[in-house]
């Protein structure tokens, strides 16, 4: 197909995926292949890095290993990043969809109730709801993808306003398809390409809002994260920069891996809006 | 006489990947001072290409192979851009097709043609405000002195386009390039618009490069005409030896596409009881509306009241905000109309419900107008025909193979059953969305401008094929257009509407020979080149002027 | 200002009103949905072992009271900008977070100039110098700092700029003990503003410079540009009297659904560098388990962004005369 032809013919969009694949496999298997736990005192605190054989990235406060930390991080990071993105697109799908084909009060109900999730500001609002439901990965999970449907909603709907009108969907109507054809065969597959952009970059700010929220210590507390091991390592920063430098880089990379991967989306799928068809 | 400008050998290489090489290869022409030159083609014949070149306006990735723009002494094709600046806006200046998107949405009617002169000239800000109030004046805007401060959005089309005059006429340029200027706008506007361009070129002598695809145009205002064919001239000479003698078999071909104006006469209809009845059908749309604000109300459809036989073409047409695609639409129940009655056969189906309204659907389809908009391009060409049949309920191989015996009845081959719209041309989707609209075999078929995004030698074919489909399966056609030579030709009657209302209705033939209601004759009188193929002869302006007296 | 503007900002403060109305309804219900005895949520880990404070919340709110009552004493005390009490301060919350407001409207306002300047700058440098070298440089920075996580980035700057070099102080907005007046004052509050502002500021500037950019380059095909052209203007003045002013239309709209943001950030900045505003009083919320002091921040911070929002569509209706300032 053409979409992925030109998504492999980008050298940084490849250069992304390449390294999210890598992160997945590290997540995925990882905590089987290295021997070690988290949480465990290994060692004596504060062994800077490639100082140790065993400890390859150190150790930390409490002398845990650092690298044993990063691993189990990556885990945490993707999984809450991709399951809040898929309940944030669960929600907001259906919400712009409705809101944009049916448009009227639908609509105007629909999108009031929208505006009022985006003028809130969303990482006070997941602090409020992780603390008040207190910290786990679920609450993490749902707080995050609470805060992040509204775009979606408001990307879909305006999809579904643009398209409800072509004449391919109103043949369709004419044809005397159900309302559930329509919006399912007709229109969705249509706007798809927007959508998955936006889920890809969504992905990206779902990690940087979980590492943000376990570096408040609204972590799940059973759960190793880049974001906690910064907020533990905050107050030892004058005398080991490095606990705290390295899940930082840790994040920055995947967020920017996601970053280059949406943007090559977003060139592959919507070539006219991407500047690359310059003249 | 010395021409003014000299096309010599220009070739322009398109990027790679393009459908051809070269944009347009070895283009010769001259154009002389005060004369219109009209450059004709169809889309992606490069009709366009020189004029960009002699603007500046090519993209950068489109470059002037070889050949010369000889202006002054100047060659426009190689000049510097210094240079070359100081020729644009001011001796050779440049109207466009979108009056919409032509203008800077941000910046007022006076100060974008005031920059014109802030450019080219030192006048000072009180000279450049009197000036700028003139060329208002001389462009016939209403209260001139109102539009020096009005923003683009609240002109209308027409207006727009003469600010554009305006602004390209303000430094009495020795060439006007004017780019499809009229294509955007509705007839009678469009016959203002050419007016008024002749008018001015008269007054001051100016060279006119008119591009445009329209024939009738051409007849109505040019001095001598190029032909362009995929980049190639094919035809240079004066109007009326390439209107009424040409001589390349492409020329011959467009000018025999273009319908004549003069309504055959056909046989009459027997009496039948009518297959759709509508009855004082009214639609008002509100628009904008808030918290405080009160909604503009628009009547789209005003008492529309008429009649549609078997085998019968009645044509609805108007200009653009005339109601006609509002009451084609109301019919299909696309649109849910506020009151009157709409029967098919007996039966009133304005007021059924989705379901009570399903098995009506059958009975009358639509084609629609943009080819490339009309069919889902994720849906293969056999499941958009038998889309319909299958959620009416036929088992899915017989539906299938009713898609594959009507691809043979719009004449595309089988092989097109597996393939994607993407694969086919303007035309030929036209003759899809006609295969689908015939799958639930409809008794009644509603084209609304289902040939006016087309190129007119397609547009030929296809209304051809519409008038075999109707004699064949003895079918009842409501023709929404707002080309009124298409209509003349093709429609048995037609219904003239105007803000929502009927105005006039009759049989074809009598209504463009005899109009009685005075919006008819205006309409009729601003079709360009309405006396060229018309049988009576030329003398193009009269009519024109008689209108407008 | 016309009497239709005037009607538009009405009908903007009805809508932003029904807005706030809703999040206090949510701020009600989220209390009564957290684990345990609303007093003793309210409270907070501090006060919810001293019985008298309980009982005095307890009547203040009515949370003896059926719900509707709650609600409706809830809401008409937030109307009069009465959130309760804060157990540890022994302040009213609504004047403990007044107290910090002006520190956050300095940090965020700060970083919100800085991050439009530069970055709508750097977005019509790269638009402009397309497919160069500048234009590669700001995209690539642009792409990592809208990557890099804000506290960390904070971190770093703390950890070089002062612990390493020693040249900016890291903590707090004012030198302790130091007791400066006037413009020495100023200038020692500057110096403190320069770390938070900067490291809130940088993501805002990456998303502005990428907007900037790309409506810069979308808007550089439109028609009114080849007008533009065709009249034989310098494509310096076309680019500045045309195009910039139709491409930073967008750029005014992101800025004002970024406000919301903009809060969240100043959470994580005040964090780092001891900064003491709202987002601060937030952190120490959380960490005391004062939820009352908690969703009484969050109201605030949204009724901020309410606010800045409608400023935003004052501007955007200036800026763009097509705004029939109906809807």
């Amino acid at each position: 197909m053409n979409v992925i032809r030109a998504l492999t013919q980008n050298k940084v969009a490849m250069f992304g995926f390449a390294v999210l694949l890598l992160l997945s496999l590290i997540a995925i298997f990882g905590p089987m292949l290295y021997d070690g736990s988290p949480w465990k005192m290994v060692q004596r605190p504060f062994i800077p890095p490639f100082a140790n054989d065993r400890f390859l990235l150190g150790t930390d406060t409490l002398g845990r290993d650092v690298l044993a930390g990063l691993i189990y991080g990556a885990r945490i990071s993707l999984l809450v990043g991709l399951v809040s993105t898929v309940i944030a697109l669960l929600i907001g799908i259906p919400l712009g969809a409705y809101a944009g084909y049916f448009g009227g009060w639908v609509d105007e109900i629909l999108m009031r109730f929208t505006e009022v999730f985006q003028t809130v500001p969303s990482f006070a609002l997941a602090i409020v709801l992780v603390a008040i439901f207190e910290p786990s990965v679920y609450s993490i999970t749902g707080a995050i993808a609470i805060v992040s449907w509204p775009p979606v909603a408001r990307l879909v709907r305006g999809e579904f306003l643009a398209l409800r009108n072509q004449e391919y969907v109103l043949a369709a109507k004419l044809n005397g398809q159900s309302h559930r054809n329509i919006i399912l065969k007709e229109i969705l597959p249509n706007s798809l390409s927007p959508i998955i952009v936006l889920a890809s970059l969504m992905v990206a700010t779902a990690i940087l809002l979980e590492s943000s929220l376990s570096f408040l210590g609204l972590g799940d507390p059973e759960i190793m994260s880049w974001g906690y091991m910064i907020g533990a390592a905050k107050t030892v920063i004058r005398q080991a920069w490095w606990l705290s430098f390295i899940p930082g880089v840790a994040i920055a990379v995947t967020v920017l891996a996601l970053n280059l991967l949406g943007e090559g989306l977003n060139e592959a799928l919507n070539p006219k809006l991407s500047g690359k068809r310059e003249h | 006489m010395k021409p003014l400008l000299k096309v010599e050998n220009l070739s322009i290489r398109l990027p790679k990947g393009a459908d051809r090489e070269f944009a347009i290869t070895n283009v010769n022409y001259e154009l002389m001072p005060g004369e219109i030159l009209c450059v004709v083609g169809e889309s992606g014949s490069g009709k366009s290409m020189t004029a960009n070149a002699i603007m500046g306006l090519l993209p950068k990735a489109i470059q002037v192979e070889t050949g010369a723009i000889t202006f002054d002494g100047y060659n426009l094709a190689s000049l510097e851009e210094h240079r070359a600046r100081k020729i644009r806006g001011n001796r050779i200046s440049m109207i466009f097709q979108e009056p919409m998107t032509a203008l800077n949405p941000l910046m007022r009617v006076a100060d974008q043609i005031g920059e014109v002169f802030l450019i080219h000239t030192e006048l000072s800000k009180k000279q450049r405000h009197e000036r700028t109030l003139s060329l208002l004046k001389d462009v016939g805007l209403p209260d001139p002195e109102k539009m020096m401060s009005a923003y683009p959005h609240q002109l209308s089309g027409g207006q727009r386009q003469r600010v554009m005059i305006a602004m390209a006429l303000a430094l009495e340029p020795s060439i006007l390039i004017a780019d499809e200027p009229t294509t955007a706008l509705d007839v009678t506007t469009q016959a203002q618009i050419l007016k008024l361009i002749k008018e001015l070129q008269e007054k001051h002598n100016t060279a006119v490069m008119f591009i445009t695809h329209d024939f009738g145009v051409v007849a109505e205002i040019a001095d001598r005409v190029v032909v362009m064919e995929k980049g190639q001239m094919v035809e240079l000479g004066e109007r009326e030896a390439v209107l009424n003698n040409p001589q390349h078999s492409y020329t011959k071909k467009l000018i025999s596409a273009v319908p004549p104006l003069v309504a055959p006469e056909r046989p009459l209809l027997a009496e039948s009881a009518p297959v759709l009845t509508v009855n004082q059908l009214c639609k008002t749309y509100s628009t904008g509306g808030g918290w405080f604000s009160k909604p503009r109300i628009v009547k789209a459809a005003d008492d529309v009241s008429f009649e549609l036989h078997r085998g019968e073409t009645l044509g609805l047409v108007g200009e653009s905000g005339s109601g006609k695609s509002t009451v084609s639409r109301c019919v299909v129940r696309l649109l849910e109309s506020d009151s009157g009655e709409i029967l098919l056969g007996d039966d009133p189906i304005q007021a059924l419900d989705a379901k009570a309204l399903a098995p009506f659907r059958k009975r009358i389809q639509m084609v629609f107008q943009d080819p490339f908009a009309s069919l889902n391009p994720r849906k293969t060409i056999g499941q958009i025909i038998a889309d319909g049949p299958i959620a009416q309920g036929m088992p899915v191989a017989q539906a299938m193979q009713k898609a594959a015996e009507l691809l043979a009845l719009v004449e595309l081959p089988a092989t097109a059953l597996d393939r994607y719209p993407h694969e086919f041309s303007g035309g030929q989707r036209q003759r899809v969305g006609i295969a689908r609209a015939l799958a639930h075999d409809p008794e009644i078929l509603v084209a609304d401008e289902a040939i006016s995004a087309l190129d007119v030698s397609v547009q030929a074919q296809i209304l051809d094929l519409i008038e075999q489909l109707k004699q064949r399966l003895n079918l009842a056609v409501l023709f929404v257009v707002h080309d009124l030579r298409v209509a003349a030709q093709v429609c048995d009657r037609v219904i003239v509407m105007q803000k929502g209302r009927i105005v006039e209705a009759g049989v074809t033939k009598q209504v463009f020979e005899q109009p009685r209601h005075d919006y008819t004759k205006s309409l009729i009188a601003s079709i360009p080149g309405a006396d060229w193929r018309s049988g009576k002869t030329t003398g193009h302006a009269k009519t024109l002027e008689k209108a407008y007296a | 200002m016309s009497i239709q503007t005037l009607m538009y900002i009405g009908g903007r403060l009805i809508k932003g009103a029904i807005v706030l109305l809703v999040i206090a309804v949510f701020n009600f219900f989220l209390i009564r949905a957290a684990p345990g005895d609303p007093a003793k949520v309210m409270a907070g880990e501090a006060g919810a072992t001293d019985e008298l404070f309980l009982q005095q919340l307890r009547e203040q709110f009515g949370l003896d009271q059926p719900l509707y009552y709650q609600l409706w004493v809830y809401i008409s005390n937030l109307v009069q900008f009465d959130m309760g009490i804060t157990y540890r301060q022994q302040m009213p919350v609504f004047d403990l977070i007044m107290d910090r407001m002006p520190a956050t409207l300095l940090l965020t306002g700060a970083a919100f100039l800085m991050s439009l300047l530069i970055g709508v700058l750097a977005g019509v440098v790269a638009a402009q110098k397309h497919k160069q070298w500048a234009d590669s440089f700001i995209t690539v920075a642009a792409l990592i700092f809208y990557a890099t996580p804000l506290f960390w980035l904070a971190m770093m700057a703390a950890l070089f700029f002062s612990v390493y070099l020693n040249w900016l102080p890291s903590f707090g907005m004012e030198t302790v003990g130091a007791n400066l007046t006037g413009f020495d004052r100023f200038v020692d509050i500057m110096t403190h503003l320069i770390l938070p502002a900067t490291t809130l500021g940088l993501f805002f500037t990456a998303v502005y410079a990428r907007m900037t950019r790309t409506s810069m380059i979308e808007t550089t095909r439109m028609d009114f540009v080849k007008t533009a052209i065709a009249k034989g203007m310098t494509p310096n003045r076309v680019t500045y009297r045309h195009v910039l002013r139709n491409a930073l239309l967008p750029v005014v709209t992101l800025a004002g659904l970024q406000a919301g943001q903009l809060i969240g950030g100043a959470v994580l900045t005040e964090t780092v560098f001891a900064w003491p505003g709202i987002g601060r009083l937030m952190f120490e919320a959380l960490f005391q388990r004062d939820y009352n002091l908690l969703l009484g921040v969050f109201f605030i911070s949204s009724a901020m962004v309410v606010l800045f929002n409608l400023i935003t569509d004052v501007i955007y209706c200036v800026v763009d005369p097509r705004i029939e300032l109906s809807k």
